[in-house]
């Protein structure tokens, strides 16, 4: 081509990056990896192999070995082995590490791009100007964390061993996701990057050498799934931190289930892209290209809905179409292209059959450039005139695949936006300050972004509710994954059922007293009929109760369900009610305390400081309704992201036996002053002392449906909470096969579980009793970006 | 004539040209009857067009032979500009000579240019020196072209600034770069902007109307697209985004609102009109960010001279150290490079 055919074309150049580097890296590995355990690397003779290949060209750049079992095991001997020190080091001793290694990041920061390029597939400009700067950033922001942990988060330890299992969509970043927290917080960590992209987790575990980790703090294993279940389901590992697809995520749940674990899952999403008919609809137009084109749409929260107002649908979409026309793609190495190859030819195949299937139900697809198998190109892809009904509105496609449906009005836009099993994040584009943050809080999502998309930060939490998963990595709410309460006393076990000998028969001379439930602001009879004795410590028969089954829970919880005005009510209200209701507890404290001493067989004493400390924690909480802030991050750009504590919604309750009023109380608190509505399952033994406290909620203007409380056979009605998808959270406290079933129930729609075993607290204890790890269980931290600038 | 302000029409924006080097029979913008229909719900956002103007240069690159070649044709869209209190004939004479012949011999021979002639696309100055440069000029291609209406601030009496553009068509110039009146923006009479431009427009007959918009004037980037609107409107040519007299003159997120507007007022009426970013365009690079920001918003078709400007008066000099370097491997000096 002479120079005057390129004046007249003007087309751009070809920009590839050099592959030299990471070429002649891989070969000073030998294009082989084992696992990096304990601080060297381990090699299997006879281990199960697997090959890594570059998905834009099928060349074979390496050659992973599987972790079995005995490896695993390895790896995670290790980190038990390298805990105390690690944690004795403290927090200037690990901020020094974590610098070392966002410096040592730094310095590689070409070949670390390069070779996720070639790993991942994604374009060269992506992994150069997204996922390499953020990992440095990350590793920063946590080394600060580190030094700060002593001073900001008291009363919190390390969890222990950390078990983390990353997915191949974003592999460096996820991977400093995960490290960074858990080593700044005193944890120790065993590290399974996905199979199809394990490259620069090897070149990060050379990193470590460098970089001064103490051997066995870091330990990374290659491996498939099979490896992964292996040590999310390692009795040595105190936490599970894993991202990846949302029916693995579930299979985590069921498998830990029971072991005592503390676990975060990052896991699918459909986020809604919301653009109302105020927007910048060319803004609006390139937040889509970021939302649903960055990383070939393998990104967990892209914009893959897009919601319109109808009196702009038409404008948006040819521009839209329009824009489709300039993206570019090719070889991912070029740093002149937009789109790169999908991560595998198995990810390639499965979103294009997914399309063609969904296409099968209608809908009009639109695509500018055409499909290419030989590099795992799939094209951007508008699809049109679907409804929600649609198969590829409902599922993740992980692709370059965007979905368009219209909305009327504001209201609806919110309920077409929520209606998925997904709540991972969401946009909203409006030029109207007013509707913007009316809408936002409105999403159920962990991130919602006001006019921008796909934007992320060490400093802000990242994570989602619903089906997408739970937990947050990023900014201080991120931190709590990796950290536990400290100074908790177990208490000694008390077998209340030994007093249970006395037969149903009433006293002689007593009135029979027999005691609904709580549903709806209504006392109401069991549904099956049936109901039971309550004794004394004397053997006694003091009243009847219902049985609950699965009826009366779906009716507690629908009621729960109806009473949402309270989850929008100010906190000042609810600090007022709080306070009324430590008031109209105060007024039957004689009452109160003689019956605790019968039930539970306290000495007096011991019965008013039970009492007197529940109503200090209503105080306590009454106190927090109005305080428990969020925070605005300090995120670089111009802007504000609000971290907001919301309000679960619904949660479940199964209160512990011990000190029956207080921990009731203790776990009431916190769930009212954050704003969410209550299905109580109180203690078997003490049932009674719940539905006694009745009387005080309704005297207290705690409106209808706001505490609803059911009582009967406590694991059978944990297990139909655990399981009902209304339920936004889940608080237990119960012997460890019901903790166990919970746990495992729950992963039928991955609401959030927060279990104990009885007798794990004192809850006289104002530090193990109350505080901000309850108001941190009662709410959900979402993250609003709101950049501004006119 | 009243249509939607989002226009609802996919336009081909990326037709294949095959155009010649030279101009193309391009229909005037006839302009609009005065609609606030067209304009009314415009609202910009900065952050996302910040976002957006940042990424022409990390989505795409420009290198070796095609660089050389878009710096050639940067060189085409040069409106060769001096605007300063001491210019004179002498002065006005050398940077005609420039415009014609901005390459030396020597640097167009190491291009292997043969009798390929670049020339730049116009020579702007003040009305006083419009004959010196129409003698330089003659037969030359190089349009000839003059600030006007009381150039930069725009407060002299609406009559005469409309008969300054008289006098300068009639001592030859073929292009007219007007200003508008901020005030009017600022003040929100859209009707009374419109007015003036559809005036202004009218006085300059056949040359061509630049609308100078001075957009570091105008509060934020809602006002630059509604004044890019009423303008083209009014029937302007082109929209220009400053005099280069302004606290601050052309920027990416600036251009890239102005770009848009034509692109709506393209999906409303199907009639082209340019854009001319003047002032803080002074080297290759960024020259080739504005070119990409011009090829990717509306296509190849808006990187010819009768739809694409820079007003700029050392942007050349820093094209020719580029191409030097593009040739001989090595960064030049200005004093190699003969002034302009």
């Amino acid at each position: 081509m002479t120079l005057m055919d390129s004046f007249t074309n003007l087309e751009y150049s070809s920009a590839l990056e050099s592959s030299v580097e990471a070429k002649q890296w891989l070969a000073a590995q030998e294009g082989h990896f084992g696992h990096f355990i304990n601080g060297s690397w381990q090699s299997m003779d006879g281990a199960d192999q697997m090959p890594v290949t570059n998905p834009a060209t099928a060349e074979q750049l390496a050659i992973i070995e599987l972790a079995s079992a005995d490896d695993v095991d390895a790896a995670v001997s290790a980190a038990q082995a390298a805990l105390p020190a690690w944690q004795k080091l403290g927090g200037m001793g690990r901020a020094k590490v974590l610098y070392a290694l966002a410096r040592g990041l730094q310095k590689h920061t070409r070949l670390f791009a390069v070779l996720e390029t070639l790993d991942n597939g994604k374009p060269i400009r992506e992994s150069r100007d997204a996922d390499v700067p953020l990992a440095v950033r990350h590793f920063y922001h946590h080394a600060g964390w580190a030094k700060l942990q002593e001073q900001v988060l008291p009363g919190y330890q390390a969890v222990g061993v950390v078990g983390q299992i990353i997915p191949w969509n974003f592999p460096l970043l996820m991977l400093a996701w995960k490290i960074a927290p858990a080593l700044a917080m005193g944890n120790t960590l065993v590290l399974k990057p996905a199979e199809q992209t394990p490259l620069t987790a090897m070149l990060f575990a050379h990193l470590c050498e460098q970089a001064g980790v103490p051997p066995g703090v870091v330990n990374i294993i290659n491996g498939a799934g099979a490896t992964g279940s292996l040590l999310a389901a390692h009795t040595g590992v105190n936490k599970v931190a894993f991202t990846g697809s949302t029916p693995v995520g579930k299979s985590i749940r069921q498998a830990t289930a029971g072991q005592g674990k503390k676990l975060s899952l990052e896991l699918g999403g459909k986020s809604a892209f919301v653009v109302f008919e105020d927007a910048d609809l060319d803004a609006a137009v390139e937040g889509i290209v970021d939302a649903i084109w960055f990383n070939q749409g393998e990104v967990c929260c892209a914009g893959s809905r897009l919601l319109v107002q109808a009196n702009v649908e038409q404008a948006l979409i040819a521009k839209l179409k329009q824009r489709m026309q300039t993206l570019t793609h090719g070889n991912p190495l070029d740093k002149s292209i937009d789109v790169g190859a999908m991560v595998s030819e198995a990810q390639f195949r499965r979103v294009k059959s997914m399309v063609t299937q969904g296409l099968e139900s209608g809908g009009d697809l639109y695509q500018v450039t055409a499909i290419d198998e030989s590099t795992n190109y799939y094209p951007p892809s508008l699809i049109t005139s679907v409804e929600t009904s649609h198969p590829l509105v409902q599922s993740e496609i992980f692709g370059p695949v965007l979905v368009v449906m219209s909305f009327r009005t504001q209201a609806e836009a919110v309920e077409l936006s929520n209606n998925s099993v997904y709540g991972l994040a969401a946009s909203v584009w409006s030029e109207n300050i007013n509707r913007a943050l009316d809408v936002a809080p409105k999403l159920q999502a962990g991130v919602v972004w006001i006019n921008n998309h796909n934007q992320f930060d060490a400093a802000c939490g990242f994570g989602g509710v619903k089906e997408s998963g739970y937990g947050r990595e990023g900014g201080m709410e991120g931190l709590y994954e990796y950290l536990k309460p400290a100074g908790l006393q177990r208490q000694p076990v008390v077998t209340f059922e030994a007093r249970e000998t006395g037969s149903d028969t009433l006293a002689t001379g007593a009135i029979d007293h027999t005691q609904k439930f709580y549903i709806g602001g209504k006392q109401v009879r069991p549904d099956a009929g049936h109901s039971r004795a309550v004794h004394n410590t004397l053997g006694e028969v003091v009243e009847w109760i219902g049985v609950g089954n699965r009826k009366d829970i779906r009716n507690a919880v629908g009621a729960a369900v109806k009473s949402h005005a309270w989850s929008a009510s100010t906190g000042h209200l609810r600090a007022q009610i709080l306070y009324y209701m430590a008031e109209n507890l105060s007024l039957r404290e004689s009452e109160w305390v003689a019956r605790l001493q019968v039930m539970t067989g306290q000495a007096a004493h011991q019965a008013e400081a039970e009492f007197h400390a529940s109503l200090a924690r209503l105080f306590s909480y009454a106190g927090w309704a109005d305080k428990y802030d969020g925070l605005v991050h300090d995120v670089p750009y111009r802007g504000v992201t609000m971290a907001l504590p919301e309000p679960k919604g619904v949660i479940a309750i199964v209160a512990p036996e011990q000190q029956p009023l207080l921990s009731c109380i203790s776990l009431i608190g916190p769930a009212l002053a954050m704003g969410n509505r209550i299905v109580l399952v109180p203690s078997e033994r003490f049932a009674n002392l719940a539905l006694d406290l009745v009387q005080v909620l309704e005297t207290s203007d705690i409106p209808a449906g706001v505490v609803n409380i059911v009582t009967g056979p406590r694991k059978d009605l944990a297990i139909h909470l655990a399981g009902h998808a209304e339920i936004d959270g889940i608080w237990c406290w119960a012997d460890t096969d019901t903790v166990k079933q919970v746990e495992f129930t729950s992963a039928e729609d991955l609401k959030t579980t927060w279990c104990h075993d009885d007798f794990d607290r004192d809850w006289m204890c104002d530090l193990q009793g109350e505080g901000r790890e309850f108001l941190r269980q009662a709410t959900e931290v979402k993250n609003i970006w709101a950049p501004y600038g006119d | 004539m009243t249509q939607p302000a989002h226009g609802a029409t996919v336009i081909a924006l990326h037709e294949q040209s095959g155009q010649t080097v030279g101009e193309l029979d391009l229909p005037r913008n006839p302009g609009l009857a005065f609609d606030p229909d067209c304009f009314a719900g415009m609202k910009i956002n900065r952050s996302a067009t910040e976002r957006r103007a940042t990424s022409y240069g990390l989505r795409r690159s420009i290198k070796k032979q095609q660089q050389a070649a878009w710096l050639l044709k940067a060189i085409s869209l040069i409106d060769l500009t001096t605007l300063a209190g001491d210019d004179t004939d002498a002065r006005v004479r050398r940077l005609c000579a420039k415009a014609k012949q901005p390459l030396s011999s020597n640097l167009r021979k190491q291009l292997d240019m043969g009798e390929w002639q670049v020339s730049t696309a116009a020579v702007c100055v003040y009305h006083d020196m419009l004959g010196a440069a129409q003698q330089s000029l003659e037969g030359s291609g190089v349009h000839l072209a003059a600030v006007s209406t009381g150039f930069p601030a725009g407060l002299s009496p609406l009559p005469l600034r409309l008969q300054e553009i008289e006098y300068s068509v009639a001592k030859g110039a073929d292009e007219i770069d007007i200003v508008i009146s901020r005030r009017q923006v600022l003040e929100g009479n859209w009707r009374g902007l419109y007015d003036e431009v559809k005036a202004m427009r009218e006085a300059c007959g056949d040359a061509h109307i630049k609308t100078i918009l001075a957009t570091g004037e105008l509060g934020n980037l809602t006002n630059v697209a509604k004044a890019s609107m009423v303008c083209m409107m009014a029937g302007a040519d082109f929209i220009k985004t400053s005099t280069g007299k302004e606290t601050t003159n052309a920027t990416l997120p600036v251009s890239l609102t102005m770009v848009r507007a034509i692109r709506e007022y393209l999906a409303i009426t199907g009639y082209k009109v340019g854009f001319k970013p003047a002032g803080g365009v002074s080297d290759a690079k960024t020259a080739l960010l504005y070119m990409t920001m011009m090829k990717e918003e509306l296509g190849l078709r808006w990187l010819q001279p009768d739809l694409f400007r820079f007003g700029a008066s050392s942007l050349l000099g820093d094209i020719e150290r580029q191409l030097d370097h593009y040739v001989s491997g090595y960064y030049s000096a200005a004093y190699r490079h003969s002034m302009g």
